[in-house]
């Protein structure tokens, strides 16, 4: 009679409990699995960094028009890495500024230089197009930085000019600029599709 | 030379001394109330069983009292000490009659120094040395180009903040002549304990002496390999960052390079300033003090030696 009563006494109490065990449980299972979460890695130093070499990324992969053969190249994904590191993207933003590119193309927008948060590339989007645009330069005002920027940091600016328009992880982009804010956060931008143009007429190269 | 109990002005006196002060009186404070404890103890084990009703009343309006002067001296203290920081206070920000203005800008991971001058061409820019005339109050405006830093010369001065986008200032006078060390402390990044600076507090004709060598713009290189060297500083990546003044290198970001050779430490004193120190630094700085702003510089080898015979030429 006894057992028969306290049975479902005790099957209530567990009942009672065992969300919040449940609850507690999965809290822990998660802190424990969150500890095995990799920190982001932050590359400092330029050796066995993650960037493509300088070779693989040919000046032949510059299109100035949208038909090309074969694959395009806006299908590559394999270069992007950096573009998924929100550290080497927040580094591009401070080269960006420390190396004057916001003195022609301002904060993105364009000034004497073109925009960068548009969709419109001359000389091409992917990040190889990017990296051989700065690293050889182009007419009418882009001069080359070849020897003078570091390659990686080179690599840094890509993954942040990309990001200008979107073409970075929302995640991975800076949340915030180091200066004074004078356009939307980047994240709260949409992305662009990227898009193909000729330069200006009578400026062809 | 690193203590703020060893002053070498009279402002940083003032300073050691409230500290002094505050810490004789709180010894002082300490040791009796202490001594008060034991006693009450000692005290109360004895008489605890003899109390009568009659003799708790008693106690009770002797400790009443007791309480009641003990809070009263308490805040008399208390107030003492408080007023003695407000003087000292008031004292150090009296603006002094004819101060050197020295602008000091914090960066991830070095000291900005730049001399003000009425006269542009008179301004002086440096980094992680700061040289003052003996006697002559100098006037240091701080501001920060990135995060929070704080300036700190314990022998000299009190920790002053430096804040992007505001300017903070402290007076700082050292009556002998020495080499006194500073650090930032505040952390501000990965590198913030290879933030240092020193003090060269000199005679105030050695101190022009010096300005004078500084505000001359750099030494044309004069042998074969020193001249192969500026242009390696040219056309790599050093002129991106650096200035040396005379020559093309113009850009701010990083620490002005005209008389690098005269600075006794490199990297904010991370490294002494030898031949084979900036090679290893401007090789893989991220080696020596990883974070730091400075990148990597593959340089061939007869390049990096050239181009450290051009640096050690900037007298």
């Amino acid at each position: 009679m006894c057992s028969r009563s306290s049975e479902p006494r005790e099957r209530a109490t567990a009942a009672l409990l065992s969300p919040y065990r449940a609850g507690v449980a999965s809290v822990v299972v998660v802190m424990l699995l969150l500890c095995a979460c990799e920190r982001e890695e932050r590359q400092f130093s330029a050796q066995g960094g993650s960037s493509p070499s300088a070779a693989s990324m040919a000046p032949a992969s510059i299109t100035l028009s949208d038909l090309q053969p074969g694959v395009s190249t806006q299908a590559r994904r394999g270069e992007r890495e950096l573009e998924v590191n929100a550290f080497s993207i927040s580094e591009g933003q401070r080269l960006y500024e420390w190396f004057n590119c916001n003195g022609c193309h301002a904060n993105g927008g364009g000034a004497i230089g073109p925009a960068l948060m548009d969709d419109v590339w001359i000389y091409g989007s992917a990040p190889a197009n990017i990296y051989a645009t700065i690293v050889q330069g182009r007419p009418n005002g882009m001069p080359s930085f070849r020897g003078r920027i570091p390659e990686q940091q080179v690599w840094q600016i890509v993954a942040y000019v990309r990001s200008l328009s979107g073409q970075a992880r929302k995640d991975a982009m800076p949340s915030r600029t180091d200066s004074m804010q004078v356009k939307p956060r980047q994240v709260a931008l949409p992305r662009e599709e990227p898009k193909s143009s000729a330069p200006p007429s009578g400026n062809q190269p | 030379m690193h203590s703020a109990l060893q002053p070498v002005g009279p402002r940083a006196e003032l300073i050691a001394d409230l500290m002094l002060l505050f810490f004789a009186v709180s010894a002082v404070v300490y040791v009796i109330v202490i001594a008060f404890l034991v006693w009450a103890i000692m005290r109360a084990r004895e008489r605890a069983v003899q109390l009568g009703p009659a003799a708790t009343a008693q106690a009770d309006r002797k400790s009443k009292v007791a309480v009641g002067v003990g809070a009263a001296l308490t805040v008399l203290t208390l107030a003492g000490l408080a007023a003695s920081d407000f003087i000292v206070g008031a004292i150090l920000r009296q603006p002094p009659a004819d101060p050197l203005r020295v602008l000091v800008t914090g960066h991830q991971f070095w000291w900005e120094i730049e001399y003000d001058d009425p006269v542009p061409g008179n301004r002086l820019r440096t980094a992680n040395e700061l040289h003052i005339p003996v006697g002559r109050p100098v006037q240091l405006i701080f501001t920060s180009r990135d995060v929070i830093h704080s300036f700190w010369i314990p022998s000299a001065m009190g920790k002053m903040d430096l804040i992007p986008g505001r300017t903070t200032n402290e007076i700082i006078q050292v009556s002998q002549p020495g080499t006194f060390t500073g650090q930032c402390a505040e952390f501000c990044g990965f590198q913030h304990s290879k933030m240092r600076l020193t003090l060269h507090a000199r005679p105030a004709e050695e101190f022009d002496a010096w300005r004078q060598r500084q505000l001359a713009p750099a030494r044309e290189p004069q042998t074969q390999e020193a001249r192969r060297g500026q242009q390696v500083f040219m056309q790599s990546s050093c002129i991106l960052c650096h200035s040396v003044q005379g020559t093309a290198a113009a850009a701010t970001v990083a620490p002005d390079l005209t008389h690098i050779a005269s600075r006794r430490t490199i990297a904010a004193g991370s490294l002494p300033n030898t031949p084979s120190a900036l090679a290893s630094w401007v090789l893989d700085p991220q080696r020596i003090k990883p974070g730091s702003r400075m990148p990597a510089s593959r340089l061939p080898p007869d390049d990096l030696s050239a181009l450290v015979a051009y640096l050690t030429s900037l007298q």
